[in-house]
């Protein structure tokens, strides 16, 4: 076969992207996957109680929260990778966060949103967790009773600049690359 | 022994006094709330009446009280009270037990109201009350670990018990 000098779609290249710099950036593997990460999440809003309802404003018009690329709001855990945990959740409930959680693809972070899932709030009882990290790992605590959109945006922003700083190694392998 | 207002009851109740008359211990209608304590004895009996005869279609609640720390002393410990509503006649009555504190055990209606099942359940979670008869008397919002009774006065406000083992497959 003969190589053929003018192909077909010759004509729409721009002359000016023959040069790769026109065409082309560099950057980190790490930073690029991070940007895209943190700019595409997908919330699981574990609600069980009135922080859900807070939340219901973040997704709605006025507050917006795909702004931050985070409206995507899936009611599976195997479609999602951050867990927002809007509500009380009592020992009973514990197991259920915890496989709900596991059932989660990597990487996937979790935000526990208002005093009761960062603390137990004020409950302090015979039912109630003291914080949901004692069954999964938190990457960032909203405060507030419950927390105002804002507030809930605010911790959505916060673990965008975490994801930034973050690897790109599953966070189960980690130990394999330090022995640590 | 009580002065009870037996032309109240029979007005509110019609055929109530007559056949529940000695087993009624008091009455009171505060601010249209009818309220009739009666013994435990013919609890049962007094709810098939109301709900047959008098049509009280609707058992909206069972729950308990520990008046152990209740100001002024109160005969037993422990009450369980049963809340009716009648939709045919737009109207509410209140029956109300007070329980021995030793064996603070009663009767299940479960199969003369169906929804005593999981009020019953409650019941004896939070305070301990046995309902003899109840086909699945096991905690319904407790953990399975559990120990004791949480909403008993007895009970340490901060008493926060962990769940130990996996849930159970089958009795949740």
């Amino acid at each position: 076969m003969t190589q053929d000098k003018n192909p077909p779609h010759a004509s729409l290249i721009n002359p000016e992207d023959a040069d790769i710099r026109n065409v082309a950036f560099t950057t980190r593997l790490e930073d690029f996957v991070n940007w895209s990460r943190k700019n595409s999440l997908w919330p699981l809003p574990f609600g069980t109680a009135c922080c859900a309802i807070e939340y219901m404003s973040v997704v709605s018009s006025h507050y917006d929260v795909s702004r931050f690329g985070a409206e995507v709001v899936r009611f599976s855990p195997r479609q999602s990778d951050c867990i927002l945990v809007l509500g009380t959740v009592v020992e009973k409930m514990g197991p259920v966060l915890r496989e709900i959680y596991d059932q989660m693809l990597e990487p996937k972070w979790v935000i526990a949103v208002g005093v009761c899932a960062s603390s137990g709030g004020f409950y302090r009882a015979y039912h109630v967790m003291q914080g949901i990290d004692e069954v999964v790992p938190v990457d960032v605590y909203v405060p507030g009773c419950p927390p105002t959109p804002e507030g809930i945006i605010y911790g959505m922003m916060k673990l965008q600049e975490k994801i930034t700083k973050g690897g790109i190694v599953r966070a189960r392998d980690r130990h394999k690359l330090t022995g640590k | 022994m009580l002065e009870i207002d037996t032309n109240l009851l029979e007005s509110k109740l019609p055929g109530f006094s007559n056949r529940f008359g000695k087993d009624v211990l008091t009455v009171s209608d505060h601010r249209g709330d009818l309220t009739i304590e009666i013994q435990p004895s013919v609890l049962r009996d007094a709810l098939m009446f109301l709900k047959a005869t008098l049509r009280f279609e609707i058992l909206m609640d069972v729950f308990a009280m520990d008046y152990s720390k209740f100001d002024p002393p109160t005969r037993e410990r422990f009450a369980v009270i049963y809340n009716l509503y009648s939709v045919s006649q737009q109207r509410r009555v209140r029956l109300k037990v007070f329980l021995n504190e030793d064996k603070p055990e009663i009767e299940s209606v479960h199969d003369v109201y169906a929804s005593a099942n999981w009020f019953e359940r409650e019941a004896w979670d939070l305070f301990g009350i046995v309902f003899k008869g109840h086909p699945h008397l096991v905690r319904i919002l407790c953990h399975h670990d559990f120990e004791g009774h949480p909403l008993r006065k007895d009970y340490p406000s901060d008493g926060y018990q962990r769940l130990k083992s996996a849930s159970p497959a089958a009795g949740i």
